[in-house]
């Protein structure tokens, strides 16, 4: 900045204010963040004005009302009798719900395909591309659909359900399963699979350790899974077999008792799973692919077989390219789970919905929607960040 | 997506309308040239397309004598498809001037939504319909404990489903979705035991099922609904229009002016007649409103009287042959009161 001092003294020619580039600078930034509070002081100030004029009720108070609807698949208690905001929470849950599980079968399937596709096996490698490209080329509300309208078409009334092993049934109404009643001392078991699981995370510190300075290795496979299988069975014996099932039987209408998994739900999670495992797939391709030919030859000089030089060398370092675009992949499932409403599951929007039209607070019920999505995708994206920064290349 | 677009976009247009649109509602209808109107995304006998891609039915049929009664036209009117979910934010946002779409008048919607009931087109009541083939044995709702039932998102007959399941200490299963469209799917396919919506909806739904005369819409009646147009608050002008084009209407009835009798009334002595159609000297009745002086003659000359309207769309002249039961006038045991014209 010319200061008056510097044009007294030094011989530099005065510059105009308007031509120093800081001050431009600075001005630029202070019209625009003027013109931005100005934006949305008007933006606020009319709708206030509008909403006043149409004489609708603002606020966040509605979320206190009775919502007098019911939610045919909720995680948490619910009825009619309870408040809005515990039917938002319930949608909420439902969207959580059907985003991890979704998440969790679309990464097993996509990297089982993925891999697929890079097999030497000719049958396998095609079976892995059609279903690729099948997958990636229908938008997933049509796979949706499918699974839905398609598969529920199929599926016989109530009266007719398919047996399945374990006293299970498949109907048109959904897939039922026994019920766990847990008796007395159950929570012996769940302590045993604690043990369990602390236990082999021990051994395998161990065992690696061991490795390292001796080179002798231990079977830490059989190991945990003796552990984690072994003693929550031993816990189970020995509190005498605290468990008895709640079969599902069949009165007038549905199968009572058991647990139901509705068909809206299961053509949702099936429809996002497959849809994303076919991008997942191609992502886990690229990463694979693009680690050095020299890794794997060197992995195979050092005398490793193919599975653990995928395992050791391939993978380790593949996961440095597939992480982030996987972290996409999972944003879009969460986000395409909205795709819900389609075929009536109960997620944030439906029931933000339903809401929304029982009350009329448009604005009110959209911003709890946007904050949502919002929270749970910078939520999903910072823990893979933190997985990506675990991952990445440690440089010594 | 395309939901939230829509809800986005209403709440943005509530958010941005600059200037008060809703304030003469008459003169932006004027100046476009056309009524916009939201109805059902395929109701029949209230508001459907037919195979010409015209819409047809009760609920579109007043908007075309509201469209006749301002411009003589009963085609200067576009129609808005809007789901039971959509529907308030469109009319509240400016996207419609009328909401004619099987809509249920209460005082939450009068109120707290913003919305001003022009009268009631259509007396109905809330219903169950079920596939009798299936369900051997089963003819009282009371008879339903532990049934799936089909019923479309965000609509009055959800509320009243959960108060009669809760009334009568049954359980039910609701399976809810947001399209008539998808519920009717639903139901067609099995996935639900029951088909719940108002009684008219049920009698028109059962025509499109694969097997219509499999299935039995039950007796019971569980709820008062009252349907009818809706405008925004704030235009009383507006309001006062679609109210009395509904009232000329059912006044035409009382007084047995129909399309066919028109011409023949129009030299009628009869002073309530006169009144009604504009040819009394020196009325101003019709331009009082904000419209012309024959405008009740307009919108009968196109779209007939309200008897006419009711027996083409859902009575004897349609395929749904409800009966005009509580939809008959006052003075023949109903509850259609066409308010004085004078």
């Amino acid at each position: 900045m010319a200061t008056p001092q510097s044009t007294v003294e030094g011989a530099a020619p005065r510059v105009p204010l308007f031509y120093d580039p800081r001050v431009r600078g600075i001005a630029y930034q202070v019209l625009v963040f003027a013109g931005l509070v100005a934006l949305i002081y008007w933006i606020i100030g009319n709708t206030t004005a509008n909403l006043q004029r149409a004489n609708i009720a603002s606020g966040f108070d509605f979320l206190q009302g009775r919502a007098g609807f019911d939610i045919g698949d909720s995680l948490v208690e619910y009825s009619s009798d309870s408040t809005y905001g515990r039917a938002l929470f319930v949608g909420f849950l439902n969207t959580l719900r059907v985003a991890i599980v979704g998440i969790i079968t679309a990464t097993i399937i996509g990297f089982i395909i993925g891999i697929g596709r890079l097999s030497k096996n000719w049958l396998i490698n095609r079976i892995c591309l059609v279903y690729v490209e099948v997958f990636r080329n229908i938008p997933p509300l049509l796979v949706i659909f499918f699974w839905y309208f398609g598969v529920l078409s199929v599926l016989p009334l109530p009266r007719e359900s398919i047996d399945l092993p374990l006293g299970s049934y498949l109907n048109s109404r959904g897939l039922y399963f026994p019920r766990f009643l847990w008796g007395e001392g159950a929570w012996l078991v769940l302590v045993g699979l604690v043990l369990g699981i602390v236990f082999t995370f021990f051994v395998r510190r161990w065992a690696h350790r061991r490795q390292m300075a001796t080179g002798e290795q231990f079977p830490v496979f059989w190991t945990s899974v003796a552990l984690i299988g072994g003693l929550p069975l031993l816990a189970f014996l020995l509190t005498g077999l605290p468990l008895s099932f709640e079969f599902p039987e069949l009165s007038t209408f549905n199968l009572r008792g058991g647990i139901q998994v509705r068909p809206e739900f299961l053509a949702l999670y099936l429809a996002l799973s497959f849809y994303t495992a076919a991008f997942i797939a191609e992502i886990v391709r690229a990463g694979v692919l693009g680690v050095s030919h020299g890794q794997s030859e060197a992995a195979q000089a050092l005398g490793l077989r193919s599975g653990q030089s995928m395992r050791l060398v391939i993978i380790p370092q593949a996961l440095r390219i597939i992480i982030p675009p996987l972290t996409s992949q999972y944003l879009n499932l969460t986000k395409n789970s909205s795709l819900a409403v389609a075929i009536g599951y109960p997620d944030l929007v439906a029931t933000g919905g339903t809401t929304l039209n029982q009350t009329g607070q448009a604005i009110e019920v959209v911003a709890i929607w946007l904050v949502v999505y919002l929270g749970l995708s910078l939520g999903t994206a910072g823990l893979m960040n933190w997985y990506n920064a675990r991952m990445a290349l440690v440089e010594r | 997506m395309k939901n939230i677009v829509k809800a986005l976009l209403g709440s943005a247009a509530i958010a941005m309308m600059a200037a008060p649109a809703s304030a003469a509602t008459l003169d932006d209808v004027k100046a476009k040239g056309h009524v916009q109107c939201g109805v059902n995304t395929g109701l029949i006998g209230f508001s459907a397309p037919d195979d010409q891609g015209n819409w047809k039915g009760l609920d579109v049929d007043f908007c075309r004598a509201v469209a006749a009664a301002i411009f003589d036209d009963p085609e200067a009117v576009e129609f808005t498809p809007l789901s039971a979910k959509d529907r308030f934010t469109a009319l509240q946002s400016g996207e419609v001037d009328v909401l004619s779409r099987n809509t249920t008048w209460t005082i939450s919607r009068d109120t707290a939504l913003g919305l001003n009931f022009a009268g009631v087109t259509y007396y109905d009541g809330q219903g169950f319909m079920i596939n009798a083939k299936k369900l051997e044995g089963i003819n009282s709702a009371l008879q339903l404990s532990g049934a799936a039932v089909c019923v479309q998102a965000g609509t009055t007959t959800e509320l009243n489903l959960a108060d009669y399941f809760k009334a009568n200490n049954m359980e039910y299963s609701p399976v809810v979705f947001e399209k008539f469209e998808e519920v009717n799917a639903a139901y067609d396919a099995g996935r639900c035991d029951v088909y719940t919506t108002d009684q008219s909806g049920l009698y028109a739904v059962r025509l499109n099922l694969t097997n219509p005369d499999d299935h039995i819409v039950l007796p019971e009646i569980i709820s008062k609904e009252p349907l009818g147009p809706a405008v925004r608050h704030g235009d009383d002008q507006w309001f006062d229009i679609v109210k009395w084009v509904y009232y000329a209407l059912v006044n035409a009835e009382e007084l047995g002016i129909s399309q066919a009798n028109l011409e023949e009334k129009m030299n009628s002595d009869n002073p309530e007649v006169r009144r009604l159609l504009g040819t009394e000297e020196g009325t101003k009745l019709g331009t009082d409103l904000g419209l012309t002086n024959d405008f009740a003659v307009r919108a009968i000359k196109h779209v007939g009287n309200y008897g006419e309207i009711f027996e083409r769309n859902v009575g004897a002249d349609s395929p749904l042959k409800i009966s005009r039961g509580i939809n008959a006038l006052w003075t023949k045991g109903g509850l259609q009161y066409g308010m004085p014209i004078r």
